[in-house]
C-alpha cells in the first residue's frame, strides 16, 4: 500500500513537474524543432524568464494565487524583446536563407555563437543579480489540496501542491494558445511556412527574415514563461539554465522535430521519468537521470517518439 | 627562415627558452601561477582542436576528460599515496579509455545531438563524483624529497617549467598530426564524410583515434593542473567553463592550426586571470561574460581564429595578379593500337541484387557480370535504379537480397571505405570534393587506401594527377575548380587508389560539348590501358563509342544487355526511352 501510494504520487510530481517542462519544450520547438537552429542560450532565457517573474512580482505588488501567473506572463514581453535582439544582431548571419542549403546549415556557428550568448546571460546574470538563489514566495507555494484517504485504513492520501497546480494550468493554456495561434492562424501558417522552406516562402511573397525572427522570439518568450511558472515554487540562480537545457533538447527530441504538440509530449514523459526514478534512486542523482535519459534518447530514437520524419542525424 | 618554420624541434625550443626566460623575471607568486597554468589550457586546446578541430564534431564535454584526468590523480595522491608522476599518467590512460567510451556511441550523432550528448557526459560524471562524495578532495602537503616526489615544488618556478614540458609534449603530437595522413583524413572526413569514404578513410576509425589521442591529452591537463593547484572540485573540473575555456583559446587562435591554441591560451589565460585579480572579487560572473564576449566577437569577425585570420591576410597581398589559371591538359586521343582486351575472367559477378524504400523496389533482382577490361555501360530513363545500384556496388546502401562478388569477396555488407579499399573506386553523380584543400590533397586522401607511406602516396597522387591531365591545378583550391576540373580530381583521386574496377556515375551530366570530349578521351585512355570501367549515363550518343556492351536498366530490373548496336534496336529499350509510338520508326 506505501509502494502504490509512493508510486502514484510521484506519478502526480511527474504530471506536475512535466508539463512545465512540457510548455519550455514547446518553446525551444519552435526554434530548434521547426527552424532547426540551434539556441544554446534557451537555458538561460529560461533563467532570465525566472528573475523576470521575480522582479515584477515585487514590483508591481502582485499577490493571490494569479499572482505569479500574471507575473510569468508579463515578462514574457521582456524576453520576446531579448529574442528578437539577438537574433537580430547575432545571429542573423548563421540562421536562414543566410546559411540555407550550406554544410550543416552554418549549425557549426550557431552552436558557438549562442554558447557564447548563454555564457554572457548566465555570469552577467551572476554580475546583476548575485548567487544567492531566490523564489516567489507565495504561501500557495507551501500550501496543498488535499485528496483522500481513498482506503478505510486511512492510506492513499495524496497532496496536490497549489502553487504547483496552478503553474501545471497556466502551462496547458499557454500550450494550447500556441498550438492554436500556430496552426490556425494567418501569422503562424506564415510562420511555419517560412521555417519549412525559406526559399520557397519567399517566392510565396514572405519576409522569411522576419518570420524566423518572431519565431526565434516567442519561442524564447514561450520558454521565459515556463521559467517564470517554474519560479514560482523552485528556488533559482543564475546558473540553472545549464540544468533545463539539456532537459529541453531531450524534450524536443524525444516530441519528434518539427511538431507543435510533440515537444510538450516530450517535455511530460521527462517529468514523469525523472519523478519516478526518485523512487529507487539517490538524491544526489536524480539530476543526472535527466542526462543518462537525453543520452538513452538521443541514442537510440533520433527521431523521437512521435516524428513524423525520420531525422538521418 | 624555412628551417624555423618547418622545424617543429626549433619552433619548441624557442618558445621554451622565450617562455621560461620570461617567467624568470617573474617574482609574484600570483604570476608564476598564471604563468603555469596557461601552457595547461593551450594543451586543453590543442586537445579539442585535435578532435573538433579536425572533425568538425563540436565538443561541449571535454570537461569529462580533464576531470577524470583531474580526479585520478587527487584520489590516488589522497588514498593511496600514490605520486602525480605515476598518477598523471594513469590519468591520461584514462582520458583515453574515456574518449573510446564515449566516442564510440556518440559518432552516430551530428551537430547539435553530438555536442549536448558531450555536454552531458561531464555534467553527469559531476553528479557522479559528488554522489561518492568527493566533493573537494585535497593533495595531503608533502615536503623535502618526499614532496619533490609528489611533484610539490618549493620552488614555484619549476611549476612552470613542468607546464611548459607538459605544453611541448602537445604541441609536438599536434603536429604530428597535422603534418601527417592523420589530420588530412580527418580534415577529408570533416569536409564530405561520403567522399572520404567512399575513397577509402574509414571514418568510425579516424574519428575513433582522434578522440583517444584528445581524451589522452585532456586527461593529461587535468592530472597535472590537480597536481599543481591540490584541491579539486567537481564544478571546477567537470563544470561548463573547463570545456568553454578549451574551446574559446582554439577558437581565438585557429581550429585546425598548431600552434593556434598556445596562442589563444597566450592572450585569453592571463588577460582573464587579470581581469579576475582586479574586478572579479567585486564583479562575480565578469570572467564568464567576457569569455562569452570573445566568443560571440570571434565567430562574428573571425570564425577561423586569429592565426588563420592573419594568414589569410597575408595571403592575399602576396598573391601575383599576372599568375596565370593553370591549363587542363587533355592526352592525346587515343592511339593507335588501341584495341582492348577482354579477358573472359570475371571481375564483379552480381547476382539478384534487389533493395527497396519502404513499398518500392528501387533495384530488383538485378543480375550481370563485368569482365576484366571491360567497359561496360548501365543506361536507362531518369528514376531507373542506376545510382541507387552504385550506391548497392559501393556499400552505401545494404543490399536487402543478393550478392555482389568481387576479388572472391562478398561485398553485401561491407562499408564504402572497405570496399573502396577491395580495389572497387567510384565517381560521383555530383562530383563531391573536399573543397578547402587543394587538388593534390585531394587526391593524396585517395591515394591512402593503398599507400601506407605519405610520401608515396603523395607520388602516386601526382601521377594520378598527371594521368588526366590536371597536374598543373596540383596546388589549387577545389572549391575554385569547374564542373570540368572537378570531375577529373575526383577521376584522379579514385586513380590514386588504384582501383581494379572504375564505377563512374553520370560523369558527362553538366558538361560542355568540348568538355565532353576531354573527358571521353580521358576514360578511352583509361580503358585502353587496361582499367576495367562501369559507367553510368543516360544519354546514348556519347557511350556508343566509348562503351563494349550496354546493360539498360528500367524500373530497376534489367531490360536488357548486349553490344551498344543491338542494344538501340532493342523495342523494349526503344520504348522505354521514347514510349510506344516511336517503337515503329526506330526499328525501322
Amino acid at each position: 500500500m506505501i509502494a502504490l501510494e509512493n508510486f502514484l504520487q510521484s506519478l502526480i510530481a511527474g504530471v506536475l513537474i512535466g508539463s512545465l517542462y512540457g510548455l519550455m519544450c514547446v518553446g525551444l520547438g519552435l526554434i530548434f524543432g521547426l527552424m532547426r537552429v540551434i539556441n544554446f542560450a534557451q537555458g538561460e532565457f529560461f533563467m532570465l524568464g525566472m528573475y523576470g517573474a521575480f522582479y515584477l512580482f515585487g514590483w508591481m505588488g502582485l499577490s493571490g494565487i494569479m499572482g505569479p501567473l500574471l507575473a510569468a506572463v508579463l515578462s514574457a514581453g521582456f524576453s520576446f524583446a531579448m529574442g528578437w535582439g539577438v537574433h537580430r544582431f547575432l545571429l542573423s548571419n548563421s540562421t536562414g536563407r543566410a546559411v540555407a542549403g550550406t554544410e550543416g546549415d552554418g549549425h557549426y556557428q550557431q552552436l558557438i555563437l549562442t554558447l557564447g550568448v548563454s555564457l554572457v546571460l548566465a555570469n552577467g546574470a551572476l554580475l546583476v543579480f548575485g548567487n544567492l538563489p531566490l523564489s516567489i514566495r507565495t504561501p500557495y507555494a507551501s500550501q496543498a489540496w488535499e485528496l483522500g484517504p481513498l482506503a478505510d485504513d486511512g492510506m492513499l492520501m495524496f497532496f496536490f501542491n497549489q502553487a504547483r497546480v496552478m503553474a501545471l494550468v497556466a502551462a496547458v493554456v499557454v500550450t494550447m494558445a500556441t498550438y492554436l495561434f500556430i496552426s490556425r492562424s494567418r501569422l503562424g501558417k506564415t510562420l511555419r511556412a517560412a521555417a519549412d522552406n525559406p526559399d520557397a516562402a519567399t517566392y510565396m511573397g514572405i519576409d522569411v527574415e522576419r518570420a524566423h525572427r518572431i519565431s526565434f522570439s516567442l519561442g524564447v518568450a514561450i520558454t521565459a514563461i515556463a521559467g517564470g511558472l517554474v519560479a514560482s515554487y523552485y528556488p533559482f540562480q543564475p546558473y540553472i539554465g545549464l540544468e533545463f537545457v539539456v532537459i529541453m533538447y531531450a524534450g524536443v527530441v524525444l516530441g519528434g522535430l518539427g511538431s507543435i504538440m510533440g515537444p510538450f509530449w516530450g517535455g511530460l514523459i521527462i517529468g514523469l521519468v525523472q519523478q519516478l526514478s526518485a523512487l529507487f534512486l539517490p538524491m544526489q542523482l536524480q539530476n543526472g537521470t535527466i542526462f543518462v535519459l537525453f543520452l538513452l534518447v538521443i541514442l537510440f530514437r533520433p527521431q523521437g517518439l512521435f516524428g513524423k520524419n525520420v531525422e538521418r542525424v | 627562415m624555412q628551417s624555423l618554420r618547418h622545424n617543429i624541434y626549433t619552433q619548441l625550443a624557442l618558445f621554451s627558452v622565450l617562455y621560461l626566460g620570461a617567467a624568470l623575471f617573474v617574482d609574484d607568486n600570483y604570476f608564476r601561477f598564471v604563468l603555469s597554468t596557461v601552457p595547461i589550457w593551450a594543451v586543453m586546446g590543442i586537445s579539442w582542436n585535435i578532435f573538433s578541430g579536425y572533425t568538425g564534431l563540436v565538443s561541449f564535454g571535454h570537461a569529462a576528460f580533464f576531470g577524470i584526468g583531474a580526479y585520478t590523480v587527487v584520489i590516488l595522491s589522497l588514498n593511496f599515496d600514490v605520486s602525480p608522476v605515476i598518477g598523471i599518467p594513469l590519468g591520461c590512460l584514462g582520458g583515453l579509455i574515456a574518449g573510446v567510451l564515449i566516442g564510440y556511441p556518440t559518432f552516430r550523432l551530428k551537430g547539435v545531438y553530438f555536442a549536448l550528448a558531450m555536454l552531458a557526459y561531464p555534467l553527469t560524471l559531476l553528479y557522479i563524483f559528488e554522489w561518492l562524495g568527493y566533493q573537494e578532495p585535497t593533495i595531503p602537503m608533502r615536503t623535502g624529497a618526499e614532496g619533490l616526489w609528489h611533484m610539490q615544488f618549493e620552488n614555484p618556478y619549476y611549476n612552470i617549467v613542468v607546464s611548459v614540458a607538459i605544453m611541448c609534449l602537445a604541441v609536438w603530437v599536434s603536429h604530428k598530426i597535422h603534418s601527417s595522413r592523420f589530420g588530412l583524413s580527418l580534415t577529408a572526413i570533416k569536409q564530405n564524410e561520403a567522399a572520404a569514404e567512399s575513397a577509402g578513410l574509414d571514418s568510425t576509425k579516424w574519428k575513433l583515434r582522434s578522440i583517444m589521442v584528445s581524451g589522452a591529452l585532456a586527461g593529461l591537463a587535468g592530472g597535472w593542473y590537480a597536481a599543481l593547484v591540490l584541491v579539486v572540485t567537481p564544478n571546477s573540473v567537470f563544470g561548463m567553463l573547463t570545456s568553454s575555456q578549451a574551446m574559446i583559446v582554439t577558437l581565438f587562435g585557429g581550429v585546425s592550426t598548431v600552434w593556434g591554441p598556445v596562442i589563444g591560451s597566450l592572450v585569453l589565460i592571463p588577460t582573464s586571470e587579470i581581469i579576475q585579480a582586479t574586478v572579479g572579487e567585486k564583479l562575480h560572473g565578469i570572467h564568464g561574460v567576457l569569455l562569452g564576449v570573445a566568443i560571440i566577437l570571434m565567430m562574428i569577425f573571425a570564425p577561423d581564429g586569429i592565426l588563420t585570420k592573419l594568414k589569410s591576410l597575408v595571403f592575399k597581398q602576396r598573391k601575383d595578379p599576372n599568375e596565370q589559371a593553370p591549363q587542363v591538359t587533355p592526352p592525346a586521343t587515343a592511339s593507335g593500337d588501341s584495341k582492348r582486351r577482354i579477358s573472359d575472367e570475371v571481375m564483379l559477378d552480381v547476382r539478384g541484387i534487389s533493395v527497396s524504400f519502404g513499398g518500392l523496389k528501387a533495384v530488383s533482382d538485378v543480375t550481370f557480370q563485368v569482365h576484366k577490361g571491360e567497359v561496360l555501360g548501365i543506361i536507362g530513363p531518369n528514376g531507373a535504379g542506376k545510382t541507387t545500384l552504385f550506391n548497392l556496388l559501393n556499400g552505401f546502401i545494404p543490399a536487402t537480397a543478393g550478392e555482389i562478388t568481387f576479388a572472391n569477396t562478398n561485398l553485401v555488407g561491407l562499408k564504402p571505405n572497405q570496399v573502396c579499399r577491395l580495389g572497387v573506386g567510384r565517381t560521383f553523380q555530383v562530383a563531391r570534393s573536399f573543397s578547402r584543400l587543394t587538388v593534390l590533397d585531394n587526391v593524396v586522401v585517395g591515394a591512402f587506401a593503398k599507400d601506407d607511406d605519405d610520401d608515396v602516396a603523395r607520388q602516386h597522387a601526382m601521377e594520378a594527377l598527371e594521368l588526366v591531365g590536371m597536374a598543373g591545378h596540383a596546388q589549387t583550391l577545389a572549391g575554385g575548380l569547374n564542373s570540368l576540373e572537378l570531375r577529373l580530381m575526383e577521376l584522379a583521386r579514385v586513380l590514386a587508389g588504384r582501383p581494379e574496377l572504375l564505377l563512374m556515375d553520370e560523369t558527362l551530366a553538366g558538361l560542355g560539348a568540348e568538355e565532353v570530349e576531354v573527358m571521353l578521351s580521358t576514360i578511352t585512355n583509361l580503358a585502353n590501358q587496361g582499367q576495367s570501367i562501369v559507367i553510368i549515363e543516360h544519354t546514348m550518343q556519347a557511350m556508343v563509342r566509348l562503351v563494349d556492351r550496354f546493360i539498360v536498366l528500367n524500373h530497376g530490373t534489367v531490360l536488357a544487355t548486349g553490344e551498344p548496336t543491338t542494344v538501340m534496336k532493342d523495342p523494349a529499350v526503344v520504348e522505354a526511352y521514347l514510349g510506344k509510338k516511336w517503337v515503329n520508326n526506330a526499328t525501322d
